[in-house]
């Protein structure tokens, strides 16, 4: 695949970018002109959301009905606390109790939670909002997300099972995981510890049977080895669903990226041989298959020009039959409006709709960006670097094409300028990479496996012969 | 009018002296670097005979036209005394008093011991540039800077890189209280009596009216076209008219040309006085005063547009940056007690910028990463000392070698910096995170630009600790700012007294 498309010349690049221009632009005449003709109509372009048309998937061993689109609970919206410190936010409940509110209206019927997500306050902002809804409307999936050392032991993990039913407000859970499996440096050391040594495991088992929890699972990160190890405890543990990462990037090249992680395809071959529903988590690696390179999201929009660059992210994880569930952690009501619009109903792929994706999925991997996916588990960086920030900045910069590689570059200013300037403006001096110290505390929380110091070492030496003007 | 051609001049030569001092990008200095260099005080330090020599003519030719024209001190001056001219409504409200004779040679006369003794903090005190440029970058430079992050938070609103965040902050207590009130008492005398500070104090100001007296141009009452009125000698900000006498003290004159347009009966003249004794018409005045009319708008335009440039940059505050995220608190880091100061590199040794620097925070307002402030220290009070909370002396930054006009810190090439050591690097164990907090480290190795920190294991086992090869240590601090040992460093940099280059 790769070999047919590196062929993709420059200049047939330009030509195809040319036509996506001459596309968008036809488009927005055509909005233009039709929303005239309806008046004053102000959804006019794309019309309003169906509340009746959500594409349901069927959990095999329960029968569950599950929304195609599921909330993902990771990145509710916060606002700065007033006079608080530096950083110092909460939750916005009120926000929260909104888009709820307004994605239950549409359809969307799986919530996924966790008691590590948006600093520990992601369970109880969840629990509110669909507290004031009917039990039976909804269901909430969250995870025994014992990472932490000092929470391996059966007390303290238990704790965080219990902590989870108060915070949630339920005496159910209805999808339960065993948190990111797969990583660390012996992830099955690691498992036994979390999992269990402690007796954990075999205890969810009977809460199943006890009807406290419906649906047990584990979400996977890491080592294919491991996968492989999991699912061979199938027969014995039953999974009722597993959580992975898929899109389109990481069909085929997730193990390019980085050899410690697994190709998607792999991941999902492996569940469906074995009729086990896969739950998707990253559709959109964090917001990167969104937030592309201009050359690919002209590409993107040439194809559809209505269709957000997101939405091809989402239409992809969701054509997959045995996809139970496509996770999308959205922060802001348009986020949610535009998933909406891929899954009322979904129309599935088409085979050249995928080729298609693939081929962009090439073209991505010209563009070296950093796969971070802004889940902040490497957060807080005890000497206080903003690792996401760093990451983050870096690939707005690959993306917009100022990372100049040397002096000679055509756009050698502007981008130094924009890389330099947009630096201190992502992330304040104190945090920024130079000040990291390589302690690595950071990357072993890290489920893409970056090598976080390494990275913000190679940034800051690049920042720093930036500034030197010695690229 | 000559007169015109005076104020277009000074508000040009008062505008871009005062961008100088503005300016945090360094970039003006490349155009008007010139303008500091060409200062009295700071081309003498410099030793610049030629520009010292060219003064001196010019002096002899014109009389004090460098107090009117080129020192920015005498032209704030005026700019003072026209403002309450304007608001009192009084243009003739100065008198003629007598030469304080024995107090201008008596400071001269101290500002030369201390200028020969080596006693920098008080020839800093009484240079008229660098008073100038104290007051400009500590009272005038943060409300610039405060502007210019209003322009940069637009545009950042705007995804435009025109404009980028500077950080303000006060860079030394001390001399931001001694510009204050610099600028207040010189403030209250040009309010109420014009030069006063020129003609008493200022020790440039008395060497250039030894020199005036014998100027070949010069104002010159013509005694039988004088009806006495004393007009000249209440417009005379200088108060140096004597106009019962008929006599003009030229020690004192800096001719500014108020005088000649006061006169009703056209009784003064700028011109040699045998001319003037001979009645003569001047020759060549004439072609000068129209050609400097359009001039002379344009240059007050200018500068009262700049003003209010400035003035509304004041007004607005500049707005702080959030941040998201669960972020570990980060605390401001502290200076360490050094027992030698550390002066940037160009200053060649301690004594050295002891000697040759006027204080004027030309190199203070350029740096670009926060190292240079005025130091506190009562023998080189207001120069500038470096240290490294905020930041590094960056390898490739040369800006106050450039910027100085006095030769207290000579200009070097980037390329030279790297191989002088103005101090060595000393490492706090205690304070080391490797030991502290057990956990590896090595940032202080990482950024040393010479190479001059290594990581060795240690004979106990655990993660490796810092040392330094002193004699590969250059003293940039780039490890000192870069530690996370919080506020104090565990590793610091010790000045050294004599730069070397290694």
């Amino acid at each position: 695949m790769n070999s047919k498309h590196s062929g993709l010349g420059r200049r047939e690049f330009l030509k195809r970018l040319g036509l996506g221009g001459a596309a968008v632009a036809a488009a927005g005449a055509t909005v233009g002109c039709s929303s005239q003709k309806q008046g004053d109509q102000g959804e006019a372009a794309l019309g309003p959301i169906p509340t009746d048309k959500m594409t349901h998937r069927t959990t095999p061993s329960s029968g569950d009905s599950v929304s195609l689109l599921g909330y993902g609970c990771m990145r509710w919206p916060t606002v700065p606390v007033e006079g608080g410190e530096e950083g110092e936010d909460r939750i916005d409940q009120d926000e929260v109790n909104r888009l709820v509110d307004y994605a239950l209206e549409h359809g969307v019927n799986y919530f996924d939670t966790s008691p590590a997500y948006c600093k520990g306050r992601s369970e109880t902002a969840t629990g509110i909002a669909l507290a004031r809804h009917p039990r039976d409307k909804y269901f909430i999936a969250t995870k025994l997300s014992n990472f932490a050392p000092q929470t391996f032991s059966r007390e303290a993990s238990m704790k965080m099972y219990h902590d989870s039913f108060k915070a949630l407000q339920t005496d159910y859970i209805d999808y339960y995981l065993l948190h990111s499996v797969g990583g660390g440096e012996d992830p099955f050391e690691l498992f036994n510890k979390r999992y269990v040594d402690n007796g954990m495991l075999d205890f969810l088992v009977k809460e199943r049977e006890a009807g406290r929890i419906r649906h047990l699972g584990f979400s996977f990160h890491g080592d294919v080895k491991f996968f492989d190890y999991a699912l061979s405890l199938h027969d014995k543990y039953k999974w009722d669903f597993v959580q992975i990462q898929l899109n389109y990037f990481d069909w085929q090249h997730a193990h390019e990226i980085n050899p410690s992680n697994v190709n998607a395809e792999y991941l999902y071959g492996e569940l469906e041989k074995r009729g086990i529903p896969a739950v998707i988590m990253e559709p959109l690696l964090g917001g990167r298959l969104a937030k592309v390179h201009d050359h690919v999201a002209s590409r993107l929009k040439q194809q559809e020009p209505d269709r957000s660059v997101a939405s091809w992210a989402f239409r992809y994880a969701g054509s997959f039959p045995d996809v139970l569930t496509v996770l999308s952690g959205m922060t802001y009501m348009e986020h949610l409006q535009d998933n909406l619009r891929s899954f009322c109903p979904l129309v599935p792929l088409t085979d050249s709709d995928l080729d298609y994706l693939y081929e962009t999925a090439d073209i991505m991997l010209q563009f070296p960006t950093i796969p971070c996916n802004d889940c902040k588990y490497c957060m807080p960086c005890p000497y206080g670097i903003d690792i996401p920030s760093i990451l983050l900045h870096y690939n707005k910069c690959v993306n917009e094409g100022n990372v100049p590689e040397d002096t000679q570059a055509a756009n050698y200013r502007e981008a130094r300028r924009a890389f330099l300037v947009g630096y201190d403006r992502s992330v304040p001096k104190l945090r920024q990479a130079s000040h990291c110290t390589g302690c690595n505390q950071c990357s072993p929380h890290c489920p893409q496996q970056i090598n976080i110091p390494g990275e913000l070492a190679r940034i800051d030496k690049y920042a720093d012969n930036l500034r030197q003007g010695k690229l | 009018m000559l007169k015109k051609i005076r104020v277009t001049l000074a508000a040009v030569f008062f505008i871009c002296i005062t961008l100088l001092f503005l300016d945090f990008t360094g970039t003006v200095h490349t155009y008007l670097g010139w303008m500091a260099k060409i200062q009295f005080l700071p081309a003498l330090l410099a030793l610049n005979v030629g520009i010292v020599a060219l003064l001196l003519v010019l002096t002899l030719v014109f009389g004090r036209i460098y107090c009117s024209v080129i020192c920015p001190l005498g032209v704030m001056q005026d700019v003072i005394s026209w403002l309450s001219a304007r608001r009192r409504k009084k243009r003739h409200r100065f008198t003629y008093s007598p030469a304080m004779t024995w107090l201008r040679w008596g400071v001269l006369g101290l500002f030369v011991i201390a200028l020969v003794g080596g006693v920098g903090s008080f020839v800093a005190l009484l240079a008229p540039y660098s008073t100038y440029g104290r007051i400009v970058s500590n009272l005038l430079q943060p409300l610039w800077l405060w502007g210019n992050n209003v322009l940069a938070y637009f545009a950042e609103r705007a995804d435009s890189y025109a404009f980028y965040r500077t950080e303000v902050w006060m860079r030394g207590a001390l001399t931001l209280a001694m510009a204050a009130s610099a600028f207040v008492i010189l403030a209250i005398l040009a309010w109420r009596n014009g030069r006063t500070y020129c003609n008493t104090v200022c020790p440039v100001g008395t060497v250039l009216g030894a020199v005036a007296r014998y100027s070949w141009l010069k104002p010159v009452i013509n005694e039988e076209k004088c009806i006495s009125c004393g007009l000249c000698a209440r417009s005379c900000k200088a108060s140096c008219i004597d106009a019962k006498a008929h006599k003009i003290d030229y020690s004192r004159c800096v001719t500014c040309g108020d005088c000649l347009g006061s006169c009703s009966k056209d009784a003064i003249s700028y011109c040699h006085p045998q001319k003037a004794a001979k009645g003569a018409a001047q020759p060549g005045l004439d072609a000068m005063q129209t050609s400097g009319n359009k001039a002379a708008d344009n240059g007050r335009r200018t500068f009262l547009i700049g003003t209010a440039l400035l003035a509304g940059g004041a007004a607005l505050k500049a707005e702080e940056k959030t941040v998201d995220g669960g972020l570990a608190a980060i605390l401001d880091k502290k200076a360490p007690k050094r027992s030698t100061p550390i002066v940037p590199p160009g200053a060649r040794s301690l004594a050295n910028l002891q000697q040759h620097c006027t204080g004027c925070q030309l190199c203070v307002s350029v740096c670009p990463s926060g190292v240079l402030r005025p130091s506190g220290d009562l023998l080189t009070l207001m120069q500038p000392e470096s240290s490294y909370e905020r930041g590094y002396c960056l390898p490739e930054c040369t800006k106050c070698s450039e910027v100085c006009p006095t030769g207290a810190i000579a200009k070097i090439l980037p390329d030279e910096k790297s191989s002088i050591q103005i101090g060595h690097a000393q490492w706090v164990k205690d304070n080391c995170i490797v030991l502290a907090d057990g956990v590896s480290c090595g940032n202080c190795a990482r950024h040393c630009p010479t190479g001059a920190i290594q990581m060795v294991a240690q004979k106990e086992g655990g993660p490796e600790i810092p040392v330094v090869n002193t004699e590969k240590c250059i003293g940039c601090g780039a490890c000192e700012n870069l530690c996370p040992a919080r506020p104090f460093s565990a590793i610091y940099v010790e000045g050294h007294t004599h730069h070397r280059t290694i």
